[in-house]
Formats: structure tokens, sequence, C-alpha cells
């Protein structure tokens, strides 16, 4: 790290093209905005309002075409595969709409996974497993396979993977897309006490029930921020989210 | 986590690894096979006695030197001597004379049989032909000499004639003349072409004074060489003791000298052929395993894209998935080509068509080797396509 930088992860001009010519589709259009530590962030937007493409370049699973993507102050776009796979494990924790767990595979194992690319002695990922498994309440459930979950224990799972190598950023792409209510809510207070002990979040989705959750609601639409609402201040809890009136993006995208 | 990788798809790891061992085990099963019927042809000619050589009269159908004019001379005792002659002939270990009795009926009360071979012969006949007796003597110089009324009978004509009960010392009689058994011949089987135990022995000049007359005519004369190295030292020697009587009107030897030896490396070099036939099948099967691996690695690399995004994801590294999916295809093969060998080891403790296989380390060797690289190999190629794939890519697949 060159210097201590007042954000986690900056996106300065990121744009992404896809093909070339006349069928170019720009999913990103000159993207600009830092996320500080601590901050839990919502990015809402319809389908091809380009958030996907987003969040898979934060998550480092695709690189922007145009501008730069700071994770901690390390230009993400000059590293090698080597370096990527490094970041991805160490200081990004992903959560996906599809909970993507290892089938056949029970959860212990599951969340050691991260652990074990990095390297981590075998004690030491049992015991922060455990650890991560415990605080997403799955703790009777370590030893079970994935088939034998319901969505939200398997959702819970996959955070308690995404939090076990103790990343700088848990990055959530339609969390609960796939969920009841009542996991949704689970879910989400999962989230919310991950960023009360100062986890920093940021979660895609496209219901503004959910982005009512966030300290701070992007909007984002045709590959641009539309909105950018705080909700909360970094600092502090985040917000009750019944008495925050939900963005209505609808209106904006129309 | 390889480990668990194949635990996790029990029944494809299966089948991987039975394609595996068929092929390892069938090449060292059909390799032992084809050695193991080398081997008994081998010993069946070797039974006949490799030092040895066989005069006939006329051109035999296997001669060498098959004659070509009418001219028809019988061998005679006369031959003999002068093939005894060891300044003559030093690589002449022993000369043994034998006449052939045909339709010779063998009886031994309401027991009747008509035995293949009835041959009037003297004492050196059991070491030249390998023929040693299991019970009683063979015919000794002292029955030749004295005419004696003795036979050595092969197992097949104790069975027939005697049954269970122990033929040494009954009489049995030849075209209604009685004769002693004086020994049973150690069991040789079949040939081939005729039961080699349906045999009857007796002095050369018994059969004679009996069965053949006295026209001092023999059929064969057996020629022991003094060593397998001198056989055609011997060969060469006998032919020109013997061109001077036995020639044709063009000068050329009106007989045929047959040799083991020659007959040996015929047989040999034709059941090596069938031995390298047998082994391209194996080879064949071994490689249709090792497709069969490539086949089931390329499934799993296809069936398990979004596992493999997932992995890179959370940040498996391009070394990790390679390494995983080699190690995966590094044991199915060792796995298969041990299992493959066990089966090859037990397998070829078994008679598989009348033939006793004869195992091959090399070909035990051969085939786990070529079975794990031919495993590793096609395991290679998806596991590289596997761990190139973008995790965006592979996550996306469905």
């Amino acid at each position: 790290m060159a210097e201590p930088a007042p954000f986690l992860m900056k996106l300065a001009g990121v744009s992404k093209i896809y093909g070339v010519g006349e069928i170019a589709v720009h999913a990103l259009r000159q993207v600009d905005f830092d996320v500080a530590p601590g901050d839990y962030v919502a990015i809402i937007g319809s389908s091809g309002s380009g958030k996907s493409t987003l969040m898979n370049i934060i998550g480092c699973l695709d690189q922007p075409t145009h501008g730069h993507y700071l994770l901690e102050g390390i230009d993400v776009g000059q590293l090698d595969d080597f370096e990527l796979a490094y970041i991805r494990n160490r200081r990004i924790g992903l959560v996906f709409q599809s909970f993507n767990l290892i089938p056949r595979t029970s959860v212990l194992r599951n969340v050691e996974l991260p652990l074990i690319y990095g390297r981590k002695s075998k004690t030491e990922r049992h015991e922060r497993a455990l650890e991560a498994i415990a605080a997403v309440g799955l703790g009777d459930r370590a030893r079970h396979v994935p088939s034998e979950l319901s969505g939200g224990q398997q959702q819970r799972a996959a955070i308690a993977r995404a939090i076990a190598t103790d990343p700088a950023i848990v990055l959530a792409d339609e969390p609960t897309g796939n969920l009841d209510t009542v996991s949704t809510r689970d879910v989400l207070r999962i989230f919310r006490n991950l960023n009360e002990a100062g986890r920093t979040i940021v979660m895609i989705t496209h219901e503004s029930d959910v982005a009512a959750h966030a300290k701070r609601v992007i909007q984002v639409a045709d590959g641009r921020i539309v909105r950018d609402i705080r909700q909360a201040p970094v600092e502090g809890p985040p917000p009750d989210p019944d008495s925050i009136v939900p963005v209505d993006f609808e209106l904006v995208s129309a | 986590m390889a480990v668990h990788g194949l635990l996790a798809n029990r029944l494809r790891s299966f089948l991987t690894l039975l394609g595996i061992s068929i092929g390892v085990a069938s090449v060292i099963i059909l390799v032992a096979v084809g050695h193991g019927s080398a081997v008994s042809v081998q010993k069946q000619i070797e039974g006949l006695g490799t030092n040895l050589l066989t005069v006939q009269s006329g051109g035999g159908l296997f001669g060498r030197r098959a004659s070509t004019a009418s001219t028809f001379t019988y061998m005679t005792l006369k031959d003999v001597t002068a093939l005894q002659d060891r300044n003559v002939a030093p690589d002449i270990a022993s000369v043994t004379p034998v006449v052939s009795a045909s339709s010779v009926t063998a009886s031994n009360g309401a027991a009747s049989v008509t035995p293949d071979t009835v041959d009037g012969t003297t004492a050196s006949y059991a070491e030249v032909r390998k023929a040693p007796v299991t019970e009683g003597t063979f015919l000794t110089a002292t029955d030749v000499k004295s005419h004696a009324r003795v036979v050595v009978i092969g197992t097949t004509i104790a069975q027939d004639l005697f049954g269970g009960v122990d033929p040494l010392g009954q009489k049995l009689k030849l075209n209604g003349v009685d004769y002693t058994v004086e020994g049973v011949l150690k069991s040789k089987g079949s040939n081939g072409f005729q039961d080699q135990d349906s045999i009857v022995l007796l002095p050369l000049t018994t059969a004679q004074d009996y069965l053949v007359g006295h026209t001092g005519q023999l059929n064969q004369i057996l020629i022991e060489a003094t060593s397998p190295s001198t056989v055609s030292a011997a060969d060469s020697e006998a032919t020109s003791i013997l061109t001077p009587n036995h020639s044709n009107t063009d000068g050329s030897a009106a007989f045929t000298i047959l040799n083991q030896a020659s007959l040996l490396q015929t047989t040999s070099s034709s059941t090596h052929t069938f031995t390298v036939l047998l082994a391209a099948v194996a080879a064949i099967s071994l490689l249709v395993g090792g497709i069969g691996v490539m086949n089931i690695m390329l499934v799993t690399v296809t069936e398990r894209t979004r596992e493999i995004g997932i992995r890179k994801a959370i940040g498996a590294r391009k070394a990790d998935v390679l390494g995983q999916f080699m190690t995966e295809a590094g044991l199915l093969s060792v796995l298969g080509g041990v299992a493959g060998v066990a089966v090859g080891l037990v397998g070829a403790q078994f008679t598989i068509v009348g033939v006793q296989p004869v195992l091959q380390s090399y070909a035990v060797f051969l085939a786990f080797g070529v079975g794990v690289a031919v495993g590793l190999f096609f395991g290679i190629y998806p596991a590289n396509r596997a761990a190139s794939l973008r995790p965006i890519e592979a996550l996306r697949y469905e």
C-alpha cells in the first residue's frame, strides 16, 4: 500500500464495453465513486442497468475497459492472474444470488475452502471456519451438505465462506434474490450485524426495501450512477429500515 | 481436496477406474496367455528331445531335403553301426533304431485296443525321446539281445487294458502273442495330432521276430547329438555317412533328417507372432481405457465448470485448479492400474482356453506404466482447460 487512503475502494472513470465497433455495448460509462471503510452500500438498479458488471469489476472477476479500480490503494487493473487470485482470496468476500456452494461438500468444508487456497494451516482454517459458521448461526449445520439445507441456510453458509478470510469488503450480488421473506430478513440481519462489527459491505439488489437496510444507496441506470443517497452516517449503526422511505428508483430509470 | 472430489462423484470415479483396470488387466493376461502357449508348444517339442535328429527313409513331409527321384531304400542296422563310429561321427552321442508295426491289436482278456504306435527299439530310446518310465523298468540291452517278450506301455494302454489294476508284471497279447509288461511310460499327453500315451514299445529283436519280420528294414533312426550346440554338426556327419548308401540317381540324399532344433525355432517364432498379436489387442484396450479417462475428465470439467468458477472466485489460482484435476486423474489412473494389476495377477493363475498363462513381469510393469501415463496424459488436457477459464466465464456457465 502506497499511502493510507481515506477510502477502502475507489472507482475512477470506470467504463466497461462489451464487443467492438457498431455492436459495442457500453455496460458502464465513466463510473466514479468511492467507499469508506465501515460503510454499508447498496447498489440498486433494474436489470440491464450495469449493476452486475459493476459487481464483477468490484469483485475482481472482470477488468474495466477504461478507468481505474483501486482497492486499498492498489490499482487492480495492473495485477496479473496470480495476484488477482490473492486479492479475491484475502480481500474480497463474495456472496452470490444462487449461493454457489460446492455441491456434495459439507458446509464446514465449503467455508474452509478459501482458507485452503489462502494456505492456512489445518488447525487455523478449522477454527476460523467454525467461527464464521457460528457467526451466521449455522453452528449445528456445519457437517451438512448444501442439499440438506434450506435456501436461507445455504446463503448463510455462503456468507460464512465470504467472511472466513476476514476480507476488506463483503460483496453481495442479489443475496436475497432467491429467498423468501423470512430468510431475507435473516440474511439482512446478518449483514447488519457484520456491519455493526465494522465490516464494509457492498450489496447489489433491485429491491428498494432491501436497499433500505443500507447506510448509502447508489442507483445505477444505463451504466451511469444516477443517484447517491446517504441514509445514515458511515460511523454508527445502519439505519432502521422502517424509518427510511425506500428510494423509488423506478421513477428515475423510466 | 482431490480425494474429496473423487469421493463426491463415486460412480463416475468408479467407471473411470474400471476403464483403466480392464486395459491393464487385459494386457497382463493376454501377454501371459500368449507366452504360456509359446511355452507349452516349446515344451512339447523339447519333450521329443532337443538334441534329437530323426532319420527317415525317403522324403518326409517336413523334410529339408525331400528326395525327388523314386529311389526308396530303407535304413538298416548297418547304417546304425556306421553312425555309431565315434571316429567318423564325434558329435553323435547315441543311435537308436526304430521299427514300427502297424495295425497291431493289443489285448488283455476281453479288453482290446489298437495302439497308435507300436515300436520296436533299443534301450537308448528312453533317453533320446525323453520317455522315462514312472513304474518298472525300460527295455534293457539284455531284453534286446535275448529277444525277450516284454513291453513298456503308455498310460492310455495301461488304462484301456488293465483299468485300475497295476499293469506291472501282467501279461498282454500283441496280435495273439503273450508279452509281460515291464514298465509304464511317463504320460506326455496329446501333441495335438495324436495321443502320445497310446504307445507300446518292445525290444527291436522281438518286434522283428513277431511283428515286422526280419527284413532288416528300419523305419527311423534316432540320433542324439552330444549337446544342443552340436546338433548341426551331428546332422552333417550323419548325412555324409548315410549318403553313399542311400542316394538317388542324381546323387542327392534319399532320406530325410528332421532337426528338432530348427523345428523349435520355427514354432517359437510363430508363437512369438501370436504373443505380439495378443499384446497389440491388449494395447488397444489399454488405449480405449485411456480415452475413457479423458472422456470422464472432459465431462467432469464441463459439468464442474461452475464449481471451478466458484473456486476461482474465492481465490483458487490456476495452479490450484490444475493441481486438483491432475491429482484426481493421477489417483484414478494409479488406483485403476493397481486394480488392473491385481486382476491380471489373479486372472493369470487360471487356465484359459487350455493354456496355462505364464506371467511376464515386463508386461505387468509396462501395462501399469502405460495405464498410468495414458490416464495422466488424458487428464492433463481437460485439467488445463479447466484451470485456464476466467472466473466470470466459469460462473456464468450453466
